[in-house]
């Protein structure tokens, strides 16, 4: 079990209340004391105005508490001083009130906040870059245009000194980060990119020192300085780093936009004062009052009012939809037409929005099993490259032609420099980061990477019939009148006499009445008849509602509806006989209807090479009228909800990767056995840990979004995974020197510097092209 | 034959510097500890807790390379973004005696969390 939370520091370790005590605190400085500054609280249960002299009194009387000051309309008291946030909260209870913390931090808050830091990080690592290369380049060129920079003349020896003091220059200014990283991580028995960097770099720049200083020490021909490989490297590996913040911001597009969601003020009414104030002290059962254009800004039911509100950003379902009194809304939707009063429900941390954005945070950083061994190498990796690149110089030594030892010191440089970590370990988190935004975009909310790997590989869905690929509502399909009269009269009639009935078939006769604005009239000796039907009279008129055998028994004349009938029970509908004064009026059929988009969705399915299975606790004359309709081919009636669950392990043990597709609850246990669950919403009301896959919409064309956008993000992966191998795999060997024997060529280190800076870069800039992903179809 | 013999003194003190020495582990005391995240390295990076009690680690990021956002404790299915210059507290209930790695996305920043 895990808990956490962020507590503000100041970098030197302890938190400030103005400017004026900073300095004290800075001889503080790595005791990391903890201390609470100013304190926000919301208080529960303060009903009354005198309550603001206990609760300031309790506070004020707690050890370390400065001041307290509450504010009674929005129920908040601001303390400050160095008490703890439990000892205030016991000091609030002590008097008969309970309280809480705000954090003053909002998400949108802390969001800016991290973007400024990068920003300023960024430019940063530009200067940095500006300072090196503004030596390394003209080195570079002066490399190419006069030739080899040797030393051999003293006035070339005061000379390379110069540049080798302005070259330490460019590694304290632009590359200390490197070295200092480099230092801790060797103490601490570990290596970095740092560690690679430092010793290539360092190594090129100790080297054309030795030979600036003591040139005898090294033989005539390998009297060459390395200056601007130094000068490059460090320039070109300070600019990767900054382009790639900037195309990391991108990745995390998704998860400001759901932040960007959270209103950030709400009007509650209290005391019946409608009163402005920040989400975060919103309590349970506030009256919180949305006008037309604003956002909902936690959970609830509508008391009072009607209004459409737009819930796309959150279930990826364009059509608004329309919430009247004793409905739910949803945090972070838009409210589009009318104005409502809703109570609180779920506020803070607990509303869907929160859930939502935490389980796409938490996703987004795990890591699919095909990470795994990318993980494994980059754990050995930098050692490795070490031992190689000592291996490499060794070769030249021994083996190499004159001057050996300059070849070793280029190819050993090389080797270090031109190896990178980093891209093998971005490829598969970047990837991951992007594909679950994009999925959460399209209302699709994958729990974890392991979720979304499997989802790829899905072979075979099963559909539960009822809620899935139908509404899971029954509705009136078809009225057939026996005779010439009115529609509207005979639904009348009808959905009258089913009012006095509570069989769900009844319900959806009366709801396509009152659709209609049909007005129910009254009934009297209403009798039901069971296993038959019900009957009744209205208006002296003797109503008869239900199945071919109570017509018969009341001696009603069925000729030539009876085919009638039975043609709407092949289309997967319930038909009902109607009789007004013993003679038959209409035939209405009730059925559960396929939903609108079901059909695209499954066909999407089966283009992809999926089994698409559904199952059903139906009979069978239904569920072959259901499948057939839907397209599908395979299909189980009559299942119970443990049946389902054997369906999977029978599918499982055939060899398919099994998706399950139900409700969340009815087929619980088959969800759980299968390879990856999906949970179909409907609307926002979802379960969102109960399953794999989270749909926020009904539609199943979330499932087949689901599978595309898992299939994109693997393949994205894979490419980013395979670059990444073949990029160290080949460029090592060449960096050694490997194409020297057959070609005379070796490396450049500078070459090598840029190849790594933009290896990582371009795993990045790969995994933001997800970003462009769109599901086909609708 | 004598730069041959360095080379491979110097392969066997990299073996042995990154991967045979085993470094010495704080061992928490009083229910918490601070780590530092700055310069590449988790300070300290190798953590002993007792199974019996809960602990919380608090993670101060000084660090303002993205690579030290994300800290992940993959056996307890932990990731926690770290905020800059502020404090994450990840606390720790019911542990099981045994390993847990806690590193960065990209596995440069590393450290072991043991439970005994």
């Amino acid at each position: 079990m895990v808990t956490t939370n962020t507590n503000i520091e100041t970098e030197s370790g302890c938190c400030c209340q103005s400017k004026a005590q900073s300095s004290s605190c800075k001889s503080k400085e790595n005791t990391l004391e903890k201390v609470s500054h100013n304190q926000q609280l919301i208080i529960e249960g303060a009903g009354c105005a005198s309550c603001v002299g206990k609760i300031e009194g309790a506070l004020k009387a707690t050890f370390g508490v400065v001041s307290a000051e509450m504010n009674f309309a929005d129920r908040t008291v601001i303390v400050s001083g160095t008490a703890k946030t439990e000892e205030l909260i016991k000091a609030v209870e002590s008097v008969g009130y309970n309280a809480k913390p705000i954090d003053d931090s909002s998400a949108t808050d802390a969001l800016d906040e991290k973007e400024a830091a990068d920003w300023a990080y960024y430019k940063k690592l530009m200067r940095d870059t500006f300072i090196a290369l503004s030596l390394g380049v003209p080195l570079m060129i002066y490399s190419i245009v006069v030739g080899e920079m040797t030393v051999e003349t003293n006035l070339e020896r005061m000379s390379w000194l110069l540049v080798g003091i302005l070259t330490f220059g460019v590694m304290y200014f632009s590359g200390k980060h490197f070295y200092v990283g480099a230092w801790k991580s060797f103490k601490n028995h570990s290596a970095n990119m740092d560690t690679l960097i430092a010793l290539g770099t360092g190594t090129a720049w100790v080297y054309s020192m030795v030979v600036v200083f003591a040139p005898d020490a090294v033989p005539l021909m390998a009297r060459h300085v390395y200056f601007e490989a130094t000068a490059m490297i460090i320039g070109l590996i300070d600019l990767g780093l900054a382009l790639e913040i900037k195309a990391r911001g991108k990745t995390s597009e998704a998860i400001k936009r759901l932040i960007g969601l959270q209103a950030k003020t709400a009007t509650v009414v209290r005391d019946n004062k409608e009163v402005q104030i920040g989400i975060e002290q919103v309590l349970l059962n506030d009256v919180v009052k949305v006008k037309p254009g604003e956002k909902i800004p936690v959970d609830g039911v509508v008391l009072e009012g009607h209004t459409s509100i737009d819930e796309s950003m959150l279930t990826g379902e364009p059509m608004p939809v329309e919430k009247a009194e004793e409905d739910e809304v949803v945090a972070g939707t838009l409210n589009k037409s009318g104005m409502i009063l809703f109570k609180a429900t779920r506020v803070g941390k607990d509303t869907a929005l929160a859930q939502i954005i935490n389980m796409v945070k938490r996703a987004q950083n795990s890591k699919p099993p095909i990470g795994r061994l990318a993980d494994v190498i980059s754990a050995y990796f930098v050692p490795v490259v070490m031992i190689i690149s000592v291996l490499s110089a060794l070769a030249w030594l021994n083996f190499g032609p004159e001057p050996a030892i300059a070849f070793a010191i280029v190819s050993a440089t090389t080797v270090l420099i031109i190896a990178c970590p980093c891209a093998l370990g971005l490829a598969t988190p970047m990837s991951v980061m992007v594909g679950v935004g994009k999925a959460a975009e399209a209302g699709v909310l994958i729990r974890n990477g392991e979720a979304l790997q499997t989802a790829s590989k899905i072979t075979a869905m099963i559909l539960d019939k009822t809620g899935t690929i139908t509404e899971g509502a029954p509705k009136v399909t078809d009225i057939v009148l026996a005779k010439a009269t009115d529609e509207k009269d005979v639904l009348q009639l009808a959905a009258s006499l089913e009012s006095g009935s509570e069989h769900p078939l009844a319900q959806a006769i009366v709801e396509s009445a009152l659709e209609k604005n049909i007005d129910l009239l009254k009934i009297e000796a209403f009798n039901a008849i069971t296993g038959f039907g019900v009957e009744a009279s209205c208006n002296n008129k003797a109503l008869l509602f239900g199945n071919d055998k109570l017509m018969k028994l009341k001696g009603i004349d069925l000729t030539g509806f009876v085919e009638q009938a039975q043609s709407l029970a092949k289309e997967a509908k319930t038909p009902m006989y109607f009789a007004v004064d013993g003679e038959l009026a209409a035939i209405i059929a009730v059925a559960d209807p396929i939903k609108s988009d079901s059909i695209s969705a499954i066909k999407r399915l089966q283009a992809n090479g999926i089994r698409v299975i559904m199952l059903t606790g139906d009979n069978k004359e239904t569920a072959a009228a259901v499948a057939k309709k839907a397209g599908i081919s395979e299909f189980l009636a009559e299942v119970l909800p443990e049946d389902k669950a054997n369906k999977v392990k029978e599918l499982q043990e055939g060899g398919e990767i099994v998706g399950m597709t139900g409700d969340g609850i009815n087929d619980a246990p088959a969800l759980a056995l299968a390879d990856v669950g999906f949970a179909i919403g409907t609307g926002t009301d979802v379960a969102i840990e109960s399953a794999d896959i989270t749909l926020m919409r009904g539609s199943l064309h979330g499932l087949a979004d689901a599978i595309a956008v898992s299939k994109a993000t693997l393949r994205n992966i894979k490419q980013n995974l395979f670059g990444a191998f073949v990029y160290n795999v080949a460029g090592i060997p060449f960096a050694a020197g490997i194409l020297y024997p057959f070609f005379g060529i070796l490396l450049s280190p500078v070459i090598a510097g840029a190849a790594m800076a933009f290896s990582s870069l371009t795993v990045v800039s790969n995994a933001n092209r997800l970003r462009l992903f769109k599901a086909k179809e609708h | 034959m004598v730069i041959n013999l360095l080379g491979l003194v110097l392969i066997a003190l990299i073996v042995w510097w990154f991967w045979l020495y085993k470094p010495n582990k704080t061992i928490v005391q009083d229910n918490e500890v601070l780590i530092e995240v700055k310069d590449g390295v988790y300070s300290p990076s190798s953590i002993q807790v007792s199974a019996s009690q809960p602990v919380t680690l608090k993670f101060m990021r000084k660090d303002q390379s993205p690579c030290a956002e994300t800290m992940l404790i993959p056996s307890l299915e932990i990731s926690e973004q770290l905020k800059l210059n502020e404090i994450t507290q990840i606390t720790l209930l019911n542990l099981s005696p045994g390993e847990h790695e806690f590193h960065c996305q990209m596995q440069m920043y590393r450290g072991v969390l043991k439970v005994v």
